[in-house]
């Protein structure tokens, strides 16, 4: 699909990638995670809630590998204050805080993302990527969300749709059509109308 | 590379709208159940004999284990002609079960059609063998009607509930005035159900076979009977002979039992193997007149205050030396052996799990390359713990442990834990996890357990009654459960306290089938009935 395409990416960079759906951004972000999985919080397009476990839980499972065997199924049982005090105030941040303890299948569409939203923040890691993380949220939202990922990751490469949320949230913009690059500049120097073409609506 | 879509189908991740609308069963609920049970189990284990009373259950062990090495053929004429009957009774006996059963499947939806089918599949193949021995011998006739009569109650069942689910839409756009007609239903719905049908018969016929086979051990000429035998007597050699030849048979039929060479084989068995008896008409008639009426009515006034003595006397001395001792017993050893069946059925799942079997490398969007020679062995584990008839690993584990309810639980849990372990196993298939999942047990805790839990409970409820109507057989074997009682009635020609004890049986298999729908219903838990 990618054909023979070559991205740099600086460290403190925010990057969008805009492009029609086929364009191949989930495709770079793949790509981009596997060149350093231990760095980077991960939060795909679907959620992938585990459905009857709780929002709790399900954050949590985020930071399953920097806790002990024991530790991470006893908690399964019963949350551990330990755990309780690392979920509660990324649940709090995000909104989720009633829906701690519900679980996940009961949570809306934009619930169940902030969720995931949830589930890489706890992870502490200096890059971020995203596929169309605030998809299912509302705009204002939306934005709240950007702005949280964005202060708790040095680096964030952002799959989105919502041009005007890249040229706000992002440093970077790059537009992807048909596997290759066909845009890549600082976002100050671009308006929404250059970005609306790699919509096909020319 | 390649662009990977997401795909909606992970129903598991994707459908959570739908789910939260219609969801009423939490996980709470879930866990409440399971920890009923649990406890429900530890009690039971408090109450029955678990002992091992053997002297030294290892000797016994080695002895057969080094007879299962060293398989020896004392007569090929009997192992072959043993094969064949078993064959020809389970061919014939699904054959025969499968047209009942599409004929009663038609009337489904009459309640005295469901109720009819609920009880002639209630009473289990060994006792449908028991009672027409007495009448027919020992005859092909016996075999055949042993096995036909339980399996088209359970086919019934299950084409039935196949023909309600089918996608009404082609039955809706036929004209009007063919609605409800016949035709309508061979023309729309059957063509619907046909695959699912004949999956699930071609699975029935692999547990026909099981049961063809252990008809043996009450006197019928199939595998069963000399592997009784043979074990008995410690010929453990010639009993491993007929062990795999039992193997095999079940293990090779798909190679074998191709849908167009299915006529030459029926033409072939009942060639072979004709269903026949010698009935004495006089006994028959003896038979239902009088032998298996309650003692006290037999000849006399009916609606006298004697006779109404007399019965009441008779009823209340077997409630209390058999019905209650039996039925307490069997659903003890139900309760536990369904419990320890979960537990082993999770244990196993990952046997035939791509998740913990494959390669250990994700594809795209979480899907695993689905096949892999680790998991090729780890499922074959299972099928061969599957293919094992319950009542004969109970019956060598009496040989091995002794008399207590010990091997019972261990025969009853290896057999139905390996088929709800493989069934989950494949489930975990459809699984779409992140890539950034956890590995191991964690994955296995957190990821899919999860995941597969109401599956899981919708399985296992679906065994219940099938562990219960396998847990009253075993009383046969000596446990003191509901079949312990029936086998001696038989014994003692008390065909009377025979057939009260076998109601009795049929509706606590009934009960446990309507407790168990009911538990399915309120924790909202659908199976595809394809292979329990």
């Amino acid at each position: 699909m990618l054909d023979n395409l070559s991205l740099n990416i600086a460290r403190g960079e925010r990057v969008a990638l805009i492009g029609e759906s086929g364009a191949g951004k989930s495709t770079v972000l793949k790509a981009l995670r596997e060149q350093c999985p231990d760095q980077v919080a991960w939060c795909p397009q679907q959620p992938g809630l585990v459905p009857i476990l709780s929002t709790f839980h399900n954050i949590y499972m985020g930071a399953l590998d920097s806790h002990s065997l024991a530790y991470n199924l006893i908690n399964l049982i019963k949350p551990l204050p330990g755990a309780l005090n690392i979920v509660q105030p990324i649940a709090k941040q995000l909104g989720l805080e009633q829906q701690l303890f519900s679980s996940t299948d009961k949570l809306s569409g934009g619930q169940q993302q902030r969720t995931s939203i949830g589930r890489a923040l706890i992870q502490q890691r200096p890059i971020f990527i995203g596929d169309e993380p605030v998809a299912n949220v509302d705009e204002y939202q939306g934005e709240v969300l950007l702005q949280l990922i964005c202060q708790g990751h040095e680096t964030v490469v952002l799959a989105l749709h919502d041009i005007a949320q890249a040229l706000s949230t992002c440093t970077r913009i790059i537009g992807l059509q048909d596997g290759a690059i066909v845009l890549d500049a600082p976002s100050e120097e671009l308006q929404a109308s250059d970005l609306a073409g790699l919509y096909g609506a020319s | 590379m390649s662009l990977s879509s997401p795909t909606p189908k992970s129903a598991n991740s994707s459908a959570p709208k739908s789910a939260a609308s219609s969801n009423n069963s939490s996980a709470s609920a879930l866990r409440n159940i399971s920890f009923w049970f649990a406890v429900s189990a530890l009690i039971c284990l408090l109450l029955v004999d678990i002992d091992i009373s053997t002297a030294d259950p290892w000797a016994e062990l080695g002895l057969m284990t080094a007879g299962a090495l060293s398989p020896s053929v004392w007569s090929w004429p009997t192992l072959l002609s043993s094969l064949a009957n078993t064959f020809a009774f389970a061919l014939q006996g699904v054959t025969i079960a499968a047209i009942a059963g599409f004929a009663l499947a038609l009337g489904y939806r009459f309640t005295l059609v469901r109720a009819f089918c609920a009880f002639v599949r209630s009473i289990h193949e060994l006792f449908w063998a028991l009672l027409f021995m007495q009448v027919a011998g020992l005859s092909s006739l016996t075999g055949l009607l042993a096995i036909a009569i339980p399996y088209a109650g359970t086919l019934a069942k299950i084409y039935g509930e196949l023909f309600e689910e089918v996608d009404p839409a082609p039955a809706n756009n036929l004209p009007g005035s063919q609605k409800r007609h016949l035709s309508e239903f061979f023309y729309s719905r059957l063509p619907l159900a046909w695959r699912s049908m004949a999956t699930y018969t071609s699975y029935r016929f692999e547990c026909a076979i099981r049961s063809s086979a252990i008809l043996g051990f009450v006197g019928l000429p199939t595998l069963g009977f000399h592997l009784e035998t043979a074990l008995s007597d410690g010929h453990y050699s010639e009993a491993a002979a007929f062990f795999y030849a039992l193997l095999l048979l079940i293990g090779t039929l798909r190679l074998w039992l191709h849908k167009r060479l299915l006529p030459i084989y029926l033409v072939a068995v009942f060639y072979y193997l004709p269903p026949q008896a010698t009935i004495s008409w006089q006994l028959l008639v003896r038979f239902v007149t009088e032998d298996i009426v309650p003692g006290p009515l037999r000849g006399q006034v009916l609606l006298s205050s004697e006779t109404f003595n007399n019965l009441s006397q008779w009823f209340n001395a077997l409630w209390q030396q058999q019905i209650w001792p039996g039925l307490v017993n069997t659903v003890l050893l139900g309760q536990i052996s369904l419990v320890f069946t979960g537990l082993l059925a999770l244990a196993l799942l990952p046997l035939n799990s791509p998740l913990f079997m494959g390669h250990g490398r994700f594809m795209d969007h979480g899907r695993f390359i689905s096949h892999s020679w680790k998991r090729g062995i780890g499922d074959s584990i299972l099928v061969l713990l599957r293919t094992l008839p319950e009542y004969l690993l109970a019956f060598i584990g009496l040989l091995i442990l002794g008399p207590s309810m010990l091997p019972a639980i261990l025969a009853l849990g290896i057999h139905n834990g390996a088929i709800i372990g493989h069934l989950l196993g494949r489930y975990t298939e459809e699984f779409n996890l992140r890539a950034d999942a956890s590995r191991g047990i964690t994955l296995y805790f957190y990821e899919v357990l999860p995941r597969i839990y109401r599956q899981f409970l919708a399985f296992l409820f679906y065994r219940w009654e099938v562990i219960l109507r396998e847990t009253a057989i075993l009383g046969i074997l000596g446990i003191a459960t509901l079949g312990f009682y029936i086998d001696s009635a038989f014994e003692t020609f008390r065909f009377d306290v025979a057939l009260l004890l076998i109601l009795v049986s049929a509706a606590l298999n009934i009960s446990v089938d309507q407790f168990a729908r009911y538990l399915r219903q309120r924790l909202q838990l659908k199976t595809v009935p394809e292979s329990l």
